[in-house]
């Protein structure tokens, strides 16, 4: 089957900085696939390197079969939602939605009666008449979607979409999105930064860092088996154990990742365990995160709200389920 | 135990205050903030209310006026014959002319302004962008008839413009242009083609900067956004640059189209011999000792420029801002 967008060793520099640097990529058709990554970590370039604002400085880069290189954003049929929404001022939310069928020379009448349909479909309808500095944050995502969801896009890209909405509006407009996509069955690419985002939306997830893909999977995947210190670190923040600890308990020199509730705390001072040193508590509602130094080993673990605790500076003893320890592809 | 070490007493919640009159002052003011508004606008304001606008009406008053032919008094009686004298044919033709000359310099500074601006908004980054304002500005600096001297030699028949022609070949073309009627003559200086120039040179400034102002304030992603949704590059400027930039472009033609319509010195150093607007208010205060009409002809650019904005506003061209 033809990907839907496929990257073969795709750079982008700027100047000396290796923005992207040999990327592979392949997203297949109707998938939604999340690009995840701290900030400067080319995940935002790859996305503007398949809407066309970016051309690879090597590599090659097609959208469903066909070579993308050098063809111009707007002969690409792929629409973007920016991050901050890009909604045009001087027009009213109706000739913002109607704007990519107005200029392939759709007919008035057509064209607003699709706008229309499309912002029913976002959940704004009869907005078409305000104009976009009338409507809050939230709406004008909606406005920005549906602008883009008009053209019936080979590829949805989402730049951030979420990340100027509070935490509430934030967690609907992720249900909406997943909904819709599975609705629209239009291939959804999207970026972000918070990894619960990624997880919780995306068929698949790619984990960018300097410029280069660490580990694409399946948010259980990238979640369960994090394949470099990286990737365990910046999803989920798990425990990144040294290889002389974890051959301590696995008899392998590796770099090992165990996540913060795979670590049972308690009051006890001998036994079996690690014996750690509870440093601070941080009370997070459901549960709570407690950081706990390892004999200079800094460990982080999560416990349900309600757990009783030892004091802070309390000695603890930590002990975990030896097959909760991954061990990690990255070299010792 | 830092920030300790550098309060040597514990500070008290509320700081007394500086004390003397410039502190009760400051308080004061911070107090009443509309106060200081107060003061700050009084003196502009009688100067723009009492001085400008006071002495704008006491002129306009004046065309109210009529002149007695026979002994060259002026009549002060309110009544509208002095507009009926600007009906003349003779004088029609002085604001035709003014108005048509204002109108092409507009058109041609929006068109040369606006490239330079989008350059200056979209690309010009710290040296080049200095760059770019000491270059649109360098020339306001300098002496406006010197300016317009220079001009004079530049277009003389003698001149740097006739000798380029002549060694690029293209001297027909040059003669071909002076031959016609209206904008030809003798030679560029003596022809309203000079004078078309010489205004857009001059004024070209007061065009570039608002339109660069105004596409400064076009957020780059608004581009990407047309072009992300299907719009060429011709497409996106209709659609999206050139409604944004219009409140840009309007502001610009207001100074070029009234400083156009009010000017009387390049007319008279560059051109024919036929008036333009400022000209006859100059030759009618002046010469003729004839206030009224003089009078009356100032009216004129205020009127226009009152449609024109009329115009403008009904055609959307405030609807960005």
């Amino acid at each position: 089957m033809t990907s839907a967008v496929s990257f073969k060793q795709v750079s982008r520099y700027f100047g000396s900085v290796r923005a992207v640097d040999a990327v592979d990529l392949d997203i297949a058709p109707g998938e939604f696939f999340a690009m995840l990554g701290p900030s400067g970590s080319g995940k935002t370039t790859c996305l503007r390197l398949i809407a066309g604002f970016e051309q690879p400085t090597a590599g090659s880069i097609s959208i469903f079969g066909e070579r993308a290189e050098g063809v111009p954003p707007y002969r690409r049929n792929v629409n973007t939602v920016f991050q901050d929404y890009a909604l045009f001022p001087h027009l009213n939310v109706l000739d913002n939605v109607a704007y990519g069928l107005m200029v392939r020379g759709v007919g008035k009448a057509e064209r607003l009666k699709a706008a229309e349909e499309t912002l029913s479909l976002v959940r704004l309808p009869g907005y078409g008449a305000r104009r976009p500095g009338q409507l809050s944050g939230g709406q004008r995502q909606r406005v920005a979607l549906a602008r883009a969801l008009v053209n019936q896009p080979k590829v949805l890209l989402l730049d951030e979409p979420l990340g100027a909405l509070d935490l509430k509006l934030r967690e609907n407009m992720q249900e909406e999105l997943k909904s819709l996509q599975k609705v629209l069955g239009i291939t959804f690419v999207f970026v972000t930064h918070d990894q619960g985002e990624a997880l919780s939306m995306a068929d698949r997830v790619a984990v960018f860092n300097d410029g280069r893909i660490m580990q694409v999977g399946t948010p259980e995947d990238i979640y369960q088996r994090p394949r470099t210190r990286f990737v365990a670190d910046f999803v989920g923040s798990s425990n990144v154990l040294p290889p002389d600890f974890v051959h301590r308990y696995s008899g392998q020199h590796r770099w090992g990742s165990l996540r913060p509730e795979s670590i049972r705390v308690s009051g006890a001072t001998s036994g079996d365990g690690v014996a750690a040193r509870l440093v601070g508590t941080n009370y997070l509602g459901a549960t709570t995160r407690l950081a706990l130094d390892a004999d200079g080993l800094r460990l982080h673990a999560t416990v349900p709200a309600g757990t009783a605790l030892p004091a802070e500076g309390e000695a603890v003893m930590l002990t975990f389920n030896r097959e909760h320890l991954h061990l990690m592809d990255e070299p010792a | 135990m830092t920030i300790a070490a550098v309060q040597s007493k514990p500070a008290p919640a509320i700081l007394p205050g500086n004390g003397g009159m410039r502190g009760a002052l400051s308080d004061l003011f911070w107090r009443r903030p509309k106060l200081l508004l107060l003061l700050m606008l009084l003196p502009p304001l009688l100067w723009l209310g009492i001085v400008y606008i006071g002495s704008l009406f006491a002129l306009l008053l004046q065309s109210f006026f009529s002149i007695d032919e026979f002994s060259g008094l002026i009549n002060r009686e309110f009544t509208l014959k002095t507009y009926g004298d600007l009906l003349q044919a003779a004088n029609l033709d002085i604001i035709q002319r003014t108005v048509t000359m204002a109108a092409l310099v507009t058109l041609a500074s929006a068109v040369i302004a606006f490239p330079i601006a989008y350059y200056a908004a979209r690309y010009a980054r710290g040296r080049w962008k200095a760059l770019f304002y000491l270059g649109v500005m360098l020339p306001l600096w300098s002496s406006y008839l010197v300016k317009i001297y220079a001009w004079k030699l530049i277009l003389a028949k003698e001149g740097i413009l006739t000798w380029l022609f002549g060694k690029l070949g293209l001297l027909w073309l040059l003669e071909a242009w002076l031959s016609l009627p209206i904008v030809g003559g003798n030679s560029l200086s003596v022809s309203f083609t000079g004078t078309f120039i010489v205004f857009v040179y001059v004024w070209l400034p007061f065009m570039i900067l608002p339109v660069q102002a105004a596409l400064e304030r076009v957020p780059g992603n608004l581009v990407e956004a047309s072009s992300d949704l299907g719009a060429s590059p011709g497409q996106t400027f209709r659609n999206v640059l050139f409604p944004l930039a219009l409140p840009g472009i309007v502001a610009g033609s207001i100074f070029t189209f009234s400083l156009t319509l009010g000017d009387y010195i390049i007319p008279q150093i560059i051109g024919t011999s036929r008036l333009f607007i400022g000209q006859a208010v100059y030759s009618q205060q002046g010469t003729a000792g004839n206030i009224p009409l003089a009078a009356a002809f100032t009216v004129v650019p205020i009127v226009v420029m009152g449609f024109y904005l009329w115009g403008a506003k009904r055609m959307g061209a405030f609807d960005a801002l």
